[in-house]
């Protein structure tokens, strides 16, 4: 049975084994468990209401527990053991890592991402977002720095690739260096330390317009009232900008910028397509990849130290949930 | 705000352009790679994509033979330059000497070492008057000719039916298509619970359902893949869908709960007034109504699964059959072809067609999502 096939009868049997699953334990939670009938058919009715939110979200709990919340204890005891998985060798794993050269540069490689990534695409979503609010042809625009969300990170990183490319008939970079006088084509992805931000470029072009399009959003939400008092007490644009609409999306850029940042905690297809980690390019996830299958107690000791430093957004996102809620 | 641009018509200008330079600079890379697909590798390397529409110059040689007309004492030699030659466009200059071969400007005339003349036009007919009677070798000719410009399928004709391509592209769908139907469902029964039904702990299991959204994919790698290994899935296509459904849950939940708890309380509980079960109020009016919500969960798994690579690379076989397009591309292609452009440009071209296309048609919904799942 080819792949095909069954992905399609994955399909059927997914989604009518679901529907089968909901139907079928409502009705035996209905007519055999607590058939209301005879005295307490009351106290069966509420009994069955009691029950049935568990039957719905069971499928989804399960899952839930055994694909990510099971993985989370699972990857901390396995960080506990050697490459075979045998022998127990405590915090051995964290204190290679810590001894690693290249551990450490990927850990301030990661900082550099997370410090430029989100700010450069959160300002650029911002400007963009202000300048087309006002243009007729602003949704083409919009549109179209919106579509790189759409590519995979290795398409993305291939199309640069190609505008980073090591020759002046092929890469842009060059062809612009050699248009400004430059000696001869460079390799962008080689050159020491700068060579990160070459590649932070990829992440800030598809991210843009992510952030553009939710503060965009925030930017038409503000009362109108508040600009047209600015206006007429005579502030300019710029004012208007920074000091009128920016102060009240605060709590969107807020939102904006964390989401970027865990993402770019988890990206390792860029700097794995681009450069496989060399020339001092290495970032946490894809150092993970390097020891993925080699030696998985290292590699989940890297993934928990990911982990950790999710961890401050996952509970200010926890803490912003539970305030709507109330 | 119409009116502050009103007033100031050159800061608009300012705006019109720096918003145009920006939408240039973020499709530009993306053109590049469109056009080089299209393009023979010898030509990537030869001339930049940017200039690919414009005909570029380029000087061959030729050899004029053939049997003389005798007219008036002068052996007359005519024909053409562009005889027998494919590609090639209006001729701009030519010459007879090796060092020179480019010196005459085409339709011009030029006198020949041994006598006589040559003259050779721009449409490539040429005559030549020697007193003579010209050797049987020839005499050679150098020119400059405009070759248009030249595009071919021919890259993907290589891709799709002789690089497994074609494979890949199945394989991505066969991936996709369950990973993206299946979380749906196991969602919305979940987030119409946690929306609408009232039960001990509810406000703790949405709290977590949005830690869960933030937990690094890296954590759950190793044990499961080992767990998938001890219930005898292992590394299979049945192992990523299980593994993509159990990973877009999270978002899933949230997305349709916070849309499911906006819908009108009016009808839900006119809906229970009538005696409806909870089974009957979700599939005859929550589901229904929530379809701009299930549409947007739909495309954003859809896009994630089919840009995977991380979770492609672990749960799937590492033999080539079963690659996705991200992982030949990242594996196969940009190792063993690194130089090959053409056939870069056009796999990459391929992998990203169909995202974009689905991007363009559910633009809307994809939106609708965003919002939903991040302003609140």
């Amino acid at each position: 049975m080819g792949p095909l096939m069954q992905g399609v009868l994955t399909i059927l049997i997914g989604v009518f084994g679901c529907i089968g699953y909901f139907y079928a334990s409502n009705i035996v939670l209905d007519r055999v468990i607590f058939p209301p009938r005879h005295d307490d058919a009351g106290r069966n009715i509420n009994r069955a209401n009691a029950v049935r939110p568990w039957l719905f979200l069971f499928p989804a709990l399960f899952a839930l527990t055994l694909y990510l919340v099971y993985p989370v204890v699972g990857s901390f005891i396995r960080s506990m053991y050697d490459r075979t998985g045998d022998t127990f060798i405590g915090f051995q794993n964290y204190q290679n890592l810590a001894g690693d050269p290249e551990f450490r540069s990927a850990v301030f490689n990661n900082l550099l991402w997370v410090l430029v990534v989100p700010a450069a695409a959160t300002f650029l979503g911002l400007v963009i977002a202000q300048l087309t609010d006002r243009l007729k042809w602003g949704g083409i625009a919009k549109s179209l720095i919106f579509m790189p969300m759409a590519i995979s990170f290795v398409g993305a990183s291939l199309i640069w690739k190609f505008v980073y490319a090591n020759d002046a008939s092929i890469g842009m970079l060059n062809a612009v260096r050699l248009f400004f006088g430059a000696d001869g084509p460079i390799d962008p992805l080689q050159v020491p330390f700068w060579n990160n931000f070459f590649l932070m470029v990829i992440l800030v072009w598809i991210q843009t317009g992510f952030a553009m399009v939710i503060l965009s959003a925030a930017l038409r939400g503000i009362p109108e009232e508040t600009i047209e008092a600015a206006i007429l007490d005579g502030a300019n644009p710029f004012q208007i900008f920074f000091k009128i609409q920016v102060p009240q999306i605060m709590g969107t850029i807020l939102v904006v910028w964390t989401t970027i940042t865990i993402l770019v905690l988890k990206v390792f297809d860029i700097v794995y397509t681009m450069t496989g980690g060399n020339f001092g390019t290495q970032i946490l996830p894809s150092y993970m990849m390097e020891y993925m299958f080699r030696d998985d107690g290292r590699a989940t000791a890297v993934a928990l130290v990911i982990m950790v430093l999710v961890l401050p957004v996952m509970i200010w996102n926890i803490r912003q949930a539970r305030k709507e809620m109330r | 705000m119409e009116n502050i641009a009103g007033h100031k018509p050159a800061l608009t200008w300012v705006t019109r352009i720096c918003v145009l330079v920006l939408v240039i600079l973020w499709l530009v890379p993306t053109v590049g790679l469109f056009v080089s697909s299209f393009r023979d590798r010898d030509d990537i390397s030869a001339s930049p994509w940017w200039q690919a529409p414009f005909p570029t110059e380029q000087t061959s040689a030729a050899r004029i033979s053939g049997e003389p007309a005798l007219v008036d004492d002068v052996y007359v030699l005519t024909g053409n330059l562009k005889d027998g030659e494919e590609g090639i466009g209006k001729i701009t200059a030519f010459g007879v000497s090796r060092s020179d071969p480019t010196g005459i400007v085409a339709g011009e005339e030029t006198e020949l070492r041994g006598g006589g003349t040559l003259v050779v036009n721009a449409d490539g007919s040429y005559e030549m008057r020697t007193p003579e009677e010209p050797s049987d070798k020839g005499q050679r000719v150098y020119f400059a000719a405009e070759v248009p410009p030249e595009f071919t399928t021919d890259n993907y004709e290589r891709v799709l039916y002789s690089n497994g391509m074609a494979q890949a592209f199945i394989n991505t769908f066969t991936v996709t298509i369950p990973a993206t139907v299946i979380p749906i469902l196991i969602a919305a029964f979940a987030a119409y619970a946690l929306a609408w039904m009232q039960f001990p702990g509810r406000g703790l299991l949405i709290a977590g359902v949005v830690g869960l959204l933030v937990v690094p994919l890296q954590l759950a790698l190793v044990p499961l893949l080992r767990l998938h290994n001890d219930i005898g899935i292992g590394q299979s296509f049945v192992g990523i869908w299980l593994a993509h459904t159990g990973f877009g849950l999270p978002l899933a939940i949230y997305l349709l709960r916070n849309y499911m708890v906006g819908l009108p309380k009016d009808i839900i509980e006119g809906a229970k007034v009538d005696g409806a079960t909870d089974f009957q109020i979700f599939t005859r009016i929550v589901l229904p109504l929530s379809f701009p919500a299930l549409a947007s969960f739909a495309i954003f798994q859809f896009l994630w699964t089919w840009n995977d690579l991380l979770v492609a690379k672990v749960f799937l076989p590492s033999d080539s059959g079963s690659w996705v397009m991200t992982r030949k591309i990242a594996d196969d292609l940009l190792g063993s072809r690194g130089g090959d452009w053409g056939i870069l440009a056009t796999a990459a071209f391929v992998s990203i067609a169909v995202p974009i296309a689905v991007f363009f048609l559910m633009q809307r919904y994809l939106v609708r999502g965003l919002l939903a799942g991040s302003v609140k």
